[in-house]
This record gives C-alpha cells, sequence and structure tokens, in this order.
C-alpha cells in the first residue's frame, strides 16, 4: 500500500529541486555546530567561520552530546541534520582537556560522512583584534583567493587532506563569470611544520601597476589561526571512486539555425517575420509629421490674418 | 591534478585559475622565525607571490564589460573535489513509453481549445466546460446488448471511474520502478499508507494502551527470574500486580474461631440463604431507593413547575413530609407481611 506525496505548494516543490542531486554542483553549505563543552576562543572560532561564510552556513548554537565524528555510532545525529538542512560540509568544536580547542572538519557525500579532519586552535585572533581601514573589507559572499605555502602540503597525508578540506570549506560557489572589480579576499595558508599550518584571511588591495594586471597587495583582516593536525579519516576507495565521478560532458546544445559548410564555413539562418506596414508606429520627430503640422498651423494663420482683413475691411 | 604554469614567467607554483588557487609547493622554513611577527610577516610574503601568480593569469583573461566592471568567464577548476551528492540517474522508461517506442507510436502535439461541434464554439480539451463531457449527453440510445434494468448514464460514469483507477494504479507502478532504480523524481515521495497484508485478509486492528501494558508486562516478567532483576527503562511503571494471582487456603490448618476455610464456606451460605429470605432487610439498600425514588420525583415537579416558583418550595417540604409518612408506611409494612 503506497501513497504518491506531490508537494501542493509551489515554494515546497521548488525548495525539494534545489536539494535534488545536480549534474554540475554548485556551492556546498556548511553546518557549524559544537559538542558537549566548548571554550571562549572556540567560541569566537565558529562564529568567525559562520560570518565569512554568510550565504552558505547553518550555525546550530546548543550543545549536542551525542555526536561523537570519530565513532562509529556517533556521526547519525550529524548525518541527520545534514540531511535536513541540506549541507554537506560541517565544522564541528569541542573542548576537552585531552582535546583542548578541537575542530573537527567534515565532509558528507550523500549525507553520510565521507572524511574528517580534526584541528586543534591555537594563537587565534579575531576580527576585532585586527586594525585596517574599514573600507577595504571584503565584502559578504565574495569569491576568495586560496593560497597553500609550504611543501607540507606535498609530502605529509594529512596535511594533503587538510589541504583538499579547506580548499572545500572556503571556496565558496563555484561560478562561470567573475566580476574583476570584486575581488576583494584571500586565504593563505602556510604549512609551519609537518603538523602545523598557519591560516589567515586578509582583505586585498589593487595597486596600479604598468600592466593590466594590477598588484595585489594583502592586509590581514579576518581570523587567523594556527590549525594543529590531530587526527583525521581518509574515505575509503569504492567511495572515493564514486564521488569523484563526473557526468561526461555533456554533448553540445545544438546551436538552432546554424550548419557549417565545407566551403563557405559557418552559415547561419535568419528568420524575419512579415513587416506590417501599416500598423508600425511612427517615432515621434517623423520629418512628415513635423510638415504637416507646420503646413497646419501657416494654414491656421492665412486664414487668420486674412478674417482680419475681411473685418477691417468692413 | 593541478595544472602547470609552464608560460615565461616560469614560476614554480600551481595555479588554478578555476578555484582562484595557487600552491607553492617547494617553500619550507627551514628555521622557524623567531618572533611571531615575523612568522606572519613571511606568511604573507609568500602568500602576496602567490595570489599575484593568480592575479596574472586572471586579469589577462578575455574580459566584457558589464554595469559593475569588467566580467571574466573563468576557465573550469582543475582541482577535483568530492560531489556532495551522487550523480542523478536517468528515469527509467514507462511501461506506455515502452510500448510506444516498440509500436512506433510517436508523441502528437494536442491544442489547448477544440471545436465543439456541438455548440459550435471552441471549447477547452480538458478542465472545466470541456468538449466531449459525460455530463452533456442528453440521450443515449439502447442497443440490443443492453440489460434492461441498466442505467447507462452510471455505467459511463464508472466505466470512468474504473479508467482513472487504473490510470493511478500504473502510475504509481511506474513510479515504484523508477524508485527501485533510485530515479525517482525529486518532487515525489512514495509514502506507505499500511503494512503490507501478510497470510490472512484481516486488517491489523489498533491495540489500546492497557493491552499494550498487559502484553508488555506479560513479556516482561517471562524471564527466568520473572522479570525481577531486568534493567528498568527511564519511565517504566512498575507492575501492576505484583506475586500470586490466586490465593489458595492452606491444605492443613488448625480448626478454631480463626479457621479459615470455616469462614469461606458459612460467608458462601449465608449469601444464598439470604437471597431468597424476605427477613433480613438490608438497610442500606432499602435507604438508596427511597432517595433515588424521591429525587425522582422531585426532578419531575421541578421540570413541570419551572425553576421560578422560589415561594412554593416553603410549602412542598412540608407535603414531603406527609409523603414520607405515607410511603414508609406500605415499604414496611409489606416486610412485616411477608414475614
Amino acid at each position: 500500500m503506497m501513497r504518491i506525496k506531490t508537494p501542493k505548494n509551489g515554494r515546497v516543490r521548488r525548495e525539494l529541486e534545489k536539494r535534488a542531486p545536480k549534474l554540475v554542483e554548485t556551492g556546498k553549505k556548511t553546518l557549524i555546530l559544537q559538542g558537549t563543552k566548548t571554550s571562549g576562543t572556540l567560541n569566537g572560532v565558529l562564529s568567525e567561520i559562520y560570518h565569512l561564510k554568510k550565504g552558505g552556513a547553518v550555525r546550530f548554537t546548543r550543545k549536542n552530546d551525542n555526536i561523537r565524528p570519530f565513532e562509529s555510532g556517533g556521526e547519525t545525529s550529524l548525518e541527520f541534520f545534514s540531511l535536513k538542512t541540506d549541507c554537506s560540509l560541517f565544522v564541528y568544536g569541542s573542548h576537552s582537556k585531552k582535546r583542548p580547542n578541537n575542530l573537527v572538519i567534515g565532509r558528507m557525500y550523500d549525507h553520510h560522512v565521507y572524511d574528517l579532519v580534526e584541528v586543534g586552535v591555537e594563537n587565534f585572533k579575531s576580527i576585532e583584534s585586527f586594525n585596517y581601514d574599514k573600507k577595504m573589507a571584503p565584502r559578504v559572499g565574495s569569491k576568495p583567493f586560496i593560497a597553500f605555502v609550504g611543501e607540507g602540503f606535498e609530502n605529509v597525508d594529512e596535511l594533503k587532506h587538510l589541504k583538499e578540506v579547506l580548499l572545500d570549506l572556503l571556496r565558496g560557489e563555484v561560478v562561470e563569470n567573475i566580476n574583476l572589480a570584486g575581488v576583494d579576499r584571500a586565504y593563505v595558508c602556510t604549512a609551519i611544520s609537518s603538523n602545523k599550518v598557519y591560516l589567515t584571511h586578509c582583505a586585498l588591495r589593487l595597486k596600479k601597476s604598468g600592466t593590466v594586471v594590477p598588484r595585489m597587495e594583502l592586509v590581514e583582516v579576518g581570523p587567523s589561526m594556527d590549525l594543529v593536525v590531530r587526527r583525521h579519516r581518509l574515505p575509503n576507495e569504492g567511495l572515493r571512486k564514486e564521488a569523484m565521478r563526473t557526468a561526461k560532458d555533456q554533448p553540445k546544445k545544438k546551436i538552432k539555425n546554424v550548419s557549417s559548410d565545407a566551403i563557405e564555413g559557418t552559415i547561419g539562418k535568419i528568420y524575419i517575420p512579415d513587416q506590417k506596414v501599416g500598423d508600425v508606429a511612427l517615432p515621434n520627430k517623423a520629418k512628415g509629421v513635423k510638415r504637416e503640422r507646420r503646413e497646419a498651423k501657416k494654414k491656421e494663420a492665412n486664414e487668420r490674418a486674412s478674417k482680419k482683413q475681411r473685418v477691417e475691411s468692413e | 591534478m593541478e595544472m602547470e604554469m609552464e608560460m615565461e614567467t616560469q614560476n614554480p607554483f600551481q595555479v588554478d585559475v578555476g578555484n582562484l588557487l595557487a600552491f607553492n609547493p617547494f617553500h619550507n622554513f627551514s628555521s622557524l622565525p623567531a618572533s611571531r611577527d615575523e612568522l606572519v610577516k613571511e606568511c604573507l610574503e609568500e602568500g602576496t607571490k602567490l595570489i599575484q601568480a593568480v592575479a596574472d593569469s586572471l586579469f589577462n583573461l578575455p574580459s566584457t564589460e558589464d554595469v559593475d566592471g569588467p566580467l571574466v568567464k573563468l576557465p573550469p577548476p582543475t582541482t577535483k573535489l568530492p560531489r556532495e551528492k551522487h550523480l542523478p540517474k536517468p528515469k527509467p522508461p514507462t511501461k506506455w513509453e515502452e510500448f510506444a517506442k516498440k509500436k512506433g507510436i510517436k508523441k502528437r502535439k494536442k491544442d489547448k481549445v477544440v471545436w465543439d461541434e456541438q455548440t459550435g464554439t471552441w471549447k477547452r480539451r480538458f478542465g472545466y466546460d470541456r468538449v466531449n463531457d459525460d455530463k452533456d449527453i442528453p440521450i443515449i440510445e439502447a442497443k440490443m446488448t443492453n440489460e434492461p434494468g441498466e442505467d447507462p448514464f452510471a455505467k459511463r460514469q464508472d466505466d470512468k471511474k474504473k479508467r482513472v483507477e487504473k490510470q493511478e494504479k500504473n502510475r504509481l507502478q511506474n513510479l515504484k520502478q523508477a524508485a527501485k532504480l533510485g530515479a525517482l523524481p525529486s518532487h515525489v515521495q512514495l509514502a506507505a499508507t499500511a503494512l503490507p497484508i501478510t497470510g490472512t485478509h484481516a486488517p491489523p486492528k489498533k491495540v489500546t494502551k492497557d493491552e499494550l501494558g498487559n502484553v508488555a508486562g506479560m513479556a516482561a516478567t517471562s524471564t527466568a527470574s520473572g522479570g525481577k532483576f531486568d534493567r528498568k527503562l527511564p519511565g517504566e511503571k512498575p507492575a501492576k500486580k505484583q506475586g500470586k494471582h490466586r490465593t489458595f487456603l492452606p491444605v492443613v490448618e488448625g480448626s478454631g474461631i480463626g479457621s479459615r476455610e470455616k469462614e469461606q464456606t458459612e460467608n458462601v451460605l449465608n449469601k444464598l440463604i439470604s437471597k431468597h429470605s424476605h427477613e433480613i432487610l438490608n438497610v442500606g439498600k432499602a435507604v438508596t431507593m427511597y432517595n433515588v425514588k424521591k429525587e425522582k420525583k422531585a426532578r419531575n415537579r421541578r421540570n413541570q413547575e419551572g425553576k421560578s416558583s422560589s415561594t412554593s418550595n416553603k410549602l412542598k417540604p412540608k407535603k414531603q413530609l406527609h409523603k414520607k409518612a405515607a410511603k414508609k408506611g406500605p415499604e414496611s409494612s409489606k416486610k412485616r407481611k411477608a414475614k
């Protein structure tokens, strides 16, 4: 006994279509939440990450006791939240004696945990502690430049994984066109040692240079922190292969009325509809209309003049 | 899979313009700078170099002028990142689609309005006031095959209902097939209305709270130790009736005033005898009977006279007194007579 349920609302239908799996995916939403205990710095970190990703992030403020990302049973709550909020990235903060200022950044595939990276936050500096000219502040939702520095990102497994996850987290929406006047932020991640990464968020100042390319200047504005990699979990091979699969490039949509010829090259056909000569509206400044008016005025003047003469004569 | 720039600049960075990403895999801190500020400065310097490299390629892309500024078409990103959801699966063809393909039937475009011969106007193909509506048929000619007592209009309506049901069933089957392959359209959900019926055709009946409680209690006590040592769930109430449900008298007992068996038999005998004896007046019962009768009469009188008669109430009690005496008379006399 099954029943077909379809949405009776246009709004609900559109929302469902937004959440359906697509061929080409645009930005991922991030879920930011916390565990049993958080410290002051961790609260700051979470709120600043939320602020950086304002358009595509959901912040939960209550504590969640039953979420333990690295344990096998502790992910069900996370998966449920991910399903309900349609978020495929999550940032989970918790604080304990063994792991102070702990941040678990994870990704989901089909609302199941795909991979996790656990980092500790040290030397956190919040946005308020930086002094800078407020005019240069990056706008919300602008696409950032991302720079990774350090051979650690190439050699060390965990840092490689962290690089991929950070790229996913900081990237924002995947767009085709970008406005060059609107690039104003950059993230710089430097591998200081084999397990520490210094992450900072800067505003960009474009300075005039001789060529088309302006000279870049970075000014630290946003939060900066040291990330110490603690644990990580790579996805299992089968899942990774499936997630990395892309659709074959779609066959180009046929452009209508264009054909190519061996001799003449590309030929296009233009169809012009029949002109309705009688219905076309004349523009205001048609010379014909002006002349008519002028002549009409002249006629009137003549008539009046002749009338006057007659009166006078009489 | 990061693109390497092999252009004139010859920088060893890995630049991915589609993601505005730059990676320098060759830098290393041979010795960590002493102070934090210096570290930060060095990081920013390296970062600036990388971002400059990205900007070089970005600003050299062909740009179109727009209202807000120059618009550039980004190349697709080269760094591969995992998807967040699975690839959408193509919808399987429905049964009709398969049949049509096999037979070579092609879809024909239908107009929204159709010419109606009867009224001589253009009418909708479906919906309100449509072309070939069942309601509009005034006369149906009888055929030889028709039964005499049948209503042809009702028959037509029934036929239509059956057709609609059949179509719904087919639609459900098509959707189930699509759901099996994981290709259900995004706005459709299949919900189970009732559990599948297995065996007999009886639908599962609703269980009441008490019944459930009884069953749960039975299940809890059906352990080797009678459920005494099981951990209780939070909120679980203790069993309603604990211990033995039936008590039996001990087999051997001394006879005396307190012997229970004697008491038991005495009680039973008394009850039996008293049912058929008219001597014993059950005072309690008599009082209740009398009270009930009185209340009924008072209610009836009140209903008749209405509630506004407050003065007459003063007179009423006296009347009742008399009646009381009168009533008592016949009852007690009856009992005395029966003796």
